[in-house]
């Protein structure tokens, strides 16, 4: 028995990947979240936008080390991060005006909306690949981990390892600032409060003197900057290729939507329910449950609860179920 | 309008010209997909057969060769059988030099070119399956089987002492089925397998797969994958710490394997197919004079592979798709005089001669079975940066 065998080992392998997929997820539902509780429709063009973001992020990256200009221990992209930023408020602002915008004004449907947004999804798909093609690309740099599994071999001489990469140790902080930033403007300033104010009722907000057009930039700025947020911080930290950012978008639809859609705190508990999920139920057993138990108690099977190509199923089922069981999501959101 | 009327029916007319003295071969590979690194160079080797040909002369009274490109996709099979259905339908091809993956290889054998009695010589589809398929004398490889690689595979991971190891492969035919063949003669060779996990192409996070692999132990990781997905595996596996020592087939052998997983892959041993002696060093001598990327993955196979269709072309005495089905296996085989990679204006001599061959070529060519290669293998190390050849098998 070696307990402490264990939750190294479950660290290593579930608990910091985890976090750190958890805390992209988070990002990318805040968006999805956000933009659903203010512009009230389900925003399918996330992801491709998100790898749009990136591709510019990535592009200018390389521009940056072609100057050979670096930022010594840190990935390079995080002095992209603000030309992305820019490039996809801007792009985001531009689809608003020419497609978002007129549905608005006539008052359509929910529905309406979201089916402009896949057509905006499908343009921009193609914009990324045109731009950055479809292959994988890496972009990471500086140092890349905190510490390394031999690193903490060295350090604690147990026979189990635990690796903690930048790129991880980065998403979790920059993850954490731009979530306290982003409750600080909600709850705290003018713009935020004019942003609750018109997700609670339009109406009533137009009558207190409230721009709409202004609630609708503000949101759209701060939907693109979490979207390149997480963008970047996935490509870090895993690597960056269009077609998995777009299938990005069903965690973060579920994880929005377990929360509670319109719910910011709920996103962020959707997105961690998720990734713990996605990870726990795909993970192997097997070699924890071998620290943990007397050695005549190890167990002879793999213990996994599905095979590891199953984990959009988890996902999947994740959504269903909330769906029909508790259509509001933990923190009562709005029902789809 | 008119001028662009005027100028397409030209064209067509040159083209329909062109025709009697041009034979046109598919060079069917992957273009896009996750082996796109190697099929540029893979055509290349075929084209220069095709050059080395064409500038001798000596094909069916001065015919010249040209190879026409398609897309395989390598996993696409809707993709490659639409491709070789073009390459047969609006191009006029004579035979086809591919496909690459054995899966696709497979839909486009079976849904096309045996319809319509076009031979395919694939330089790299090694899926076992193939040797247990009678195509009617359709179908060809110039790649050994991964039945044999698995058998050379699992010798050499015992031999260097490791007696329990993981195995993650590549989901699709090739991947499987090499997986098979290594998983098989390890555990009669007395080996332990923990695991064997099957893992998915361009997904952007492997930490669930090695996760898994690591769950079920072993002292060494065998990856029979791609460089791409496989690539992400090692260096996923090496970052977490579950394994330091790995082993790798042929399909992930490549410079930017080496780019991709920078210290992670020091020291993996690996097998790829290659040919020993004099016709390997003739093979270097025509690739560099080629101006070519003659040492990548499955280059020289390539090469066979065009030779093979034009010299069984020239044995049949006429450029068509079934003169050149029946004469492979004579021109590939003994007896007759041996042909070395540079040497085919001899070969394509005595052939109009009347005379017989036994073409040799860039691997020792050598077909066994339902036509497919008999097979060497070099058994290679990575040691900063560069791989090493330790021994051939």
């Amino acid at each position: 028995m070696d307990p402490v065998s264990a939750f190294i080992l479950l660290s290593n392998f579930v608990v910091i990947p985890a976090l750190a997929y958890g805390s992209q997820l988070a990002l990318g539902a805040l968006g999805i979240t956000l933009i659903y509780g203010i512009l009230r429709f389900s925003h399918f063009a996330h992801g491709d936008i998100m790898a749009f973001g990136t591709a510019v992020v990535i592009l200018t990256t390389w521009a940056l080390q072609g100057f050979g200009i670096s930022f010594g221990v840190l990935p390079t992209a995080l002095l992209a991060l603000p030309v992305g930023i820019v490039a996809t408020i801007l792009y985001l602002l531009a689809a608003d005006r020419t497609v978002y915008r007129f549905y608005r004004k006539v008052r359509a449907k929910p529905m309406i909306l979201v089916m402009a947004s896949l057509g905006v999804m499908f343009v921009t798909n193609g914009l990324t690949r045109l731009l950055i093609g479809p292959g994988q690309q890496r972009f990471d740099d500086g140092t890349r981990f905190v510490f390394s599994v031999r690193d903490f071999r060295e350090w604690t001489g147990l026979s189990e390892g635990l690796a903690l990469r930048s790129s991880q140790f980065l998403t979790l902080i920059v993850a954490l600032v731009a979530m306290a930033l982003l409750f600080w403007f909600l709850n705290r300033t003018r713009g935020g409060k004019s942003m609750r104010a018109y997700s609670d009722n339009e109406d009533l907000a137009l009558l207190s003197g409230i721009n709409p057009e202004r609630v609708v930039v503000i949101t759209w700025a701060i939907a693109g900057t979490l979207m390149v947020l997480a963008g970047t911080l996935y490509g870090l930290d895993k690597s960056f290729r269009p077609f998995t950012y777009f299938q990005l978008l069903l965690p973060f639809f579920a994880a929005a939507i377990l929360g509670g859609l319109g719910n910011p705190l709920g996103a962020i508990v959707g997105a961690y329910v998720v990734a713990f999920s996605e990870m726990g139920i795909t993970y192997a057993w097997r070699r924890f449950f071998e620290h943990l138990l007397p050695e005549s108690w190890a167990p002879d099977g793999m213990l996994q609860i599905l095979p590891v190509d199953y984990k959009f199923a988890v996902t999947f089922a994740i959504l269903v179920l909330v769906l029909i069981f508790r259509p509001t999501g933990i923190f009562r959101g709005k029902s789809v | 309008m008119k001028r662009l009327l005027l100028a397409s029916a030209v064209s067509a007319l040159a083209a329909g010209g062109a025709f009697a003295d041009e034979m046109k071969l598919g060079v069917l590979l992957g273009y896009t997909g996750p082996i796109e690194s190697l099929t540029g160079h893979m055509a290349d080797g075929a084209e220069l057969a095709m050059r080395e040909v064409t500038e001798s002369g000596a094909f069916l009274d001065g015919m010249s060769v040209t190879g026409v490109r398609a897309d395989s996709g390598c996993v696409d099979s809707a993709l490659a059988t639409a491709s070789a259905e073009r390459l047969i339908s609006s191009d006029g091809v004579v035979g086809i030099m591919g496909a690459d993956c054995s899966g696709v290889t497979r839909a486009v054998l079976e849904n096309v070119a045996m319809g319509n009695g076009v031979p395919m010589v694939s330089p790299s589809a090694t899926s076992p399956g193939f040797s247990e398929f009678d195509s009617d004398g359709i179908f060809y490889r110039t790649a050994p089987s991964d039945a044999r690689q698995g058998e050379v595979l699992a010798g050499i991971v015992m031999e260097r002492g490791f007696e329990s190891v993981a195995v993650t492969h590549t989901n699709n035919d090739y991947g499987s089925g090499f997986a098979n063949a290594f998983v098989e003669n390890f555990t009669d060779a007395g080996g332990e397998v923990t695991t064997v996990v099957p893992h998915e192409e361009a997904k952007g996070d492997y930490s669930a797969e090695v996760g898994s692999l690591a769950s079920a132990g072993g002292d060494a990781l065998v990856v029979l994958g791609y460089v791409d997905g496989g690539g992400s595996i090692i260096r996923t596996a090496y970052e977490l710490g579950a394994f330091e020592q790995f082993f790798m087939g042929d399909g992930m052998y490549g410079d930017e394997l080496i780019e991709s997983t920078g210290e992670a892959i020091e020291g993996t041993v690996g097998t790829i197919p290659s040919a020993t002696g004099e016709a390997a060093e003739n093979w270097e001598r025509v690739g560099e004079e080629g101006d070519i990327n003659w040492s990548s993955s499955f280059v020289s196979e390539s090469y066979d592979a065009a030779a093979l269709m034009i010299l069984a072309a020239q044995a049949a005495g006429e450029a068509t798709a079934s003169g050149i089905a029946e004469n492979i296996m004579n021109v590939a085989n003994e007896p007759g005089e041996e042909i070395h990679a540079g040497d085919l204006a001899r070969g394509l001599e005595i052939l109009a001669e009347g005379g017989e061959i036994d073409y040799v070529g860039a691997t020792n060519v050598e077909l066994v079975g339902y036509g497919e290669a008999a097979g060497t293998y070099r058994e290679y190390v990575v040691e900063d940066g560069e791989y090493v050849t330790v021994q051939f098998h």
